[in-house]
């Protein structure tokens, strides 16, 4: 910016204290800015260290290897990766449309005077803390799923041939189902607030033209809204998809916590996240630590790319306004 | 465009259960021994004084070391790196860091600072819950930085003030509500954090304040009691619940609040 180019000029001339002063304090405010990327570069060397006597002991089969067994020592990493992705997966597909649906009520339907309190309370959905999701779904979410509606879902789509094994079993209550509805829940908010903040910065006079044209509300949402933002709504998206895939407290308590793959949705399972946080205090061994270590290593690289991602599609809409 | 009406009732309705849930279980464990008392073995009574405690202790310690960082880092963004690529990318990882998993900050900090030491520790914990803190402060520094018009340095600049003193004297004092704003966010965002303590701080039956060895905490407390088979502990769970969610929308909604008024005020 020019007013700030110009100002370093007229504090360099002026020398004496001044100077001193600025180049402490702009050392000083440098000085933490690369803590920051020094933290993300521990994060990075920490999690290497740790999980190298796993990666070296099971090579790239750690990634593609259904066992996890702390008797004898072998361990894989693709039933943890396999539900942190079935869970992710449940939690968009039912966070997207819900959120979307948010969004649009609070850019396009709802009256002014209910747009403030609306969008803060959304947002306080994202303020409470997982655990309180976690308690609530342990408690609350999971047994009314279990008598209500599981035994109902296994009754119609469970007995349909082919898709039917998505939906076979017992009603537990807990399982991957019940941790993928609450993980939507958690992500509402994240992707729903970014899609409302995108949705406004669309130029009325796009939307009055088609309505000028005729257009319904629908068509100006989903012909000129949806295509003019679809950058940042998928940027939005994935920054949720990120949040998803690391949460950790409240698919721990409704997961079940078992290492194995089930073609059911309805069945315990097991994620990256829940399972460090149920055995890595327990663990024993360093082999076991190391192999929990690596799995937290394969969340952290699967999370950095999809937030990445999230990040530059965010970026470049940034860019595009103001332009 | 029902459908639309249909989701955001749908959104609405969750808050309204889990608060409700929430109230309905957590004031049946709140009577005054729940403050007064350390947390029981099963089948005993007992209240979670000493992990509200560990909680408010590690809460601040976390705030302490995250708050100036966070700040400091934010004013090199806004003041000192504007339009450079350097800024750029501390930017880009800061933003990054901001939605990381928290898990992985607490196995950072397991094996930055537990290995070594060879036991977990408050500080341990305290560390972690700071790392967290620090992108949140760093991003509504910056943000906020960024607000205050240019022409306020430029008038003090041409008072032949040097560029330190404008930042500090000029741009902290009219971004300081916002910055304030951050940080009681920050504060709330680590009340309820547990992914990160479990590895670092652990967990205490009994009254510590000792920094040096495990401390009890709330968050890991109620993921204890609440997945153990007890009633009681389960009810104990409930109150600790309640006392976290309080604390946490009280912070975010007086945070909004100050937001509010200080925009309202320019």
């Amino acid at each position: 910016m020019a007013s700030d180019i110009a100002l370093t000029g007229v504090a360099g001339r002026r020398g004496g204290t001044g100077a001193l002063g600025d180049l402490l304090f702009r050392h000083l405010t440098l000085l933490f800015a690369v803590l920051v990327l020094l933290i993300l570069g521990g994060v990075i060397v920490a999690l290497v260290e740790g999980a190298v006597p796993a990666l070296r002991a099971f090579g790239v089969s750690f990634l593609f290897a259904d066992v996890w067994n702390p008797v004898t020592e072998k361990f894989g990493a693709l039933a943890p990766i396999y539900g942190t992705l079935v869970t992710s997966a449940i939690a968009m597909l039912v966070g997207i449309p819900v959120a979307f649906g948010i969004a649009v009520f609070i850019t396009e339907i709802c009256p002014i005077w209910l747009k403030r309190p609306l969008a803060t309370m959304i947002e306080l959905l994202a303020a409470i803390p997982s655990i309180i999701y976690g308690i609530w779904g342990l408690f609350v979410f999971a047994p009314f799923v279990q008598q209500y509606i599981q035994p109902a879902i296994i009754a119609s789509l469970g007995q349909i041939p082919g898709i039917g094994a998505l939906f076979a079993g017992p009603p537990l209550g807990i399982g991957v189902l019940t941790a993928g509805f609450i993980l939507a829940i958690m992500v509402l908010p994240f992707i729903s607030s970014i899609m409302r903040d995108v949705f406004e910065t669309v130029p009325p006079m796009l939307k009055e033209s088609a309505y000028g044209l005729g257009a319904t509300r629908t068509e100006v949402v989903l012909q000129v809204v949806l295509p003019y933002t679809r950058i940042g709504v998928v940027g939005g998206i994935m920054l949720g998809l990120g949040r998803a895939l690391g949460e950790t407290m409240a698919v721990t308590f409704v997961i079940g916590n078992a290492h194995r793959i089930t073609a059911s949705i309805l069945q315990p399972g097991t994620t990256i996240s829940a399972s460090l946080a149920n055995e890595f205090t327990e663990a024993v061994g360093d082999l076991y630590l190391s192999s929990l270590v690596a799995l937290g290593l394969i969340l952290f690289v699967i999370t950095f790319i999809v937030l990445a991602i999230a990040k530059l599609m965010l970026l470049r809409l940034q860019k595009r306004a103001g332009a | 465009m029902a459908l639309s009406v249909a989701a955001t009732g749908f959104g609405l309705l969750w808050l309204v259960l889990v608060l409700w849930t929430l109230l309905w279980n957590g004031f049946n464990a709140i009577s005054p021994t729940l403050f007064a008392e350390m947390t029981p073995p099963p089948g005993s009574t007992g209240g979670l004084l000493n992990a509200i405690f560990g909680s408010v202790v590690m809460t601040f310690i976390a705030t302490l070391i995250g708050t100036p960082t966070g700040i400091l880092a934010g004013t090199f963004l806004a003041e000192y790196s504007r339009g450079s690529r350097f800024g750029e990318v501390v930017r880009f990882i800061n933003d990054i860091l901001l939605s990381a998993p928290s898990i992985i900050v607490g196995l950072f900090v397991y094996e930055m600072m537990v290995v070594r030491m060879g036991h977990f520790s408050a500080w341990a914990g305290a560390v972690a819950l700071a790392i967290i803190v620090i992108p949140v402060v760093v991003r509504t520094t910056e943000d906020m930085l960024n607000l205050v018009p240019n022409a306020l340095r430029e008038a003090a600049a041409a008072l032949g003030t040097p560029k330190w003193k404008v930042i500090v004297m000029v741009a902290y004092r009219a971004a300081i509500q916002g910055i304030v704003t951050g940080i009681m966010l920050a504060v709330a965002r680590i009340a309820g954090e547990t992914a990160p303590l479990l590895f670092t701080a652990l967990n205490n039956q009994f009254w510590s304040t000792n920094l040096n060895a495990p401390m009890a905490n709330l968050p890991v407390v109620i993921f204890q009691f609440a997945m153990s088979p007890y009633a009681d502990w389960q009810v104990l769970a409930w109150g600790g619940a309640l006392l976290i969610t309080i604390t946490v929308l009280c912070l975010n909604i007086a945070a909004r609040a100050l937001a509010s008024w200080s925009t309202f005020k320019q």
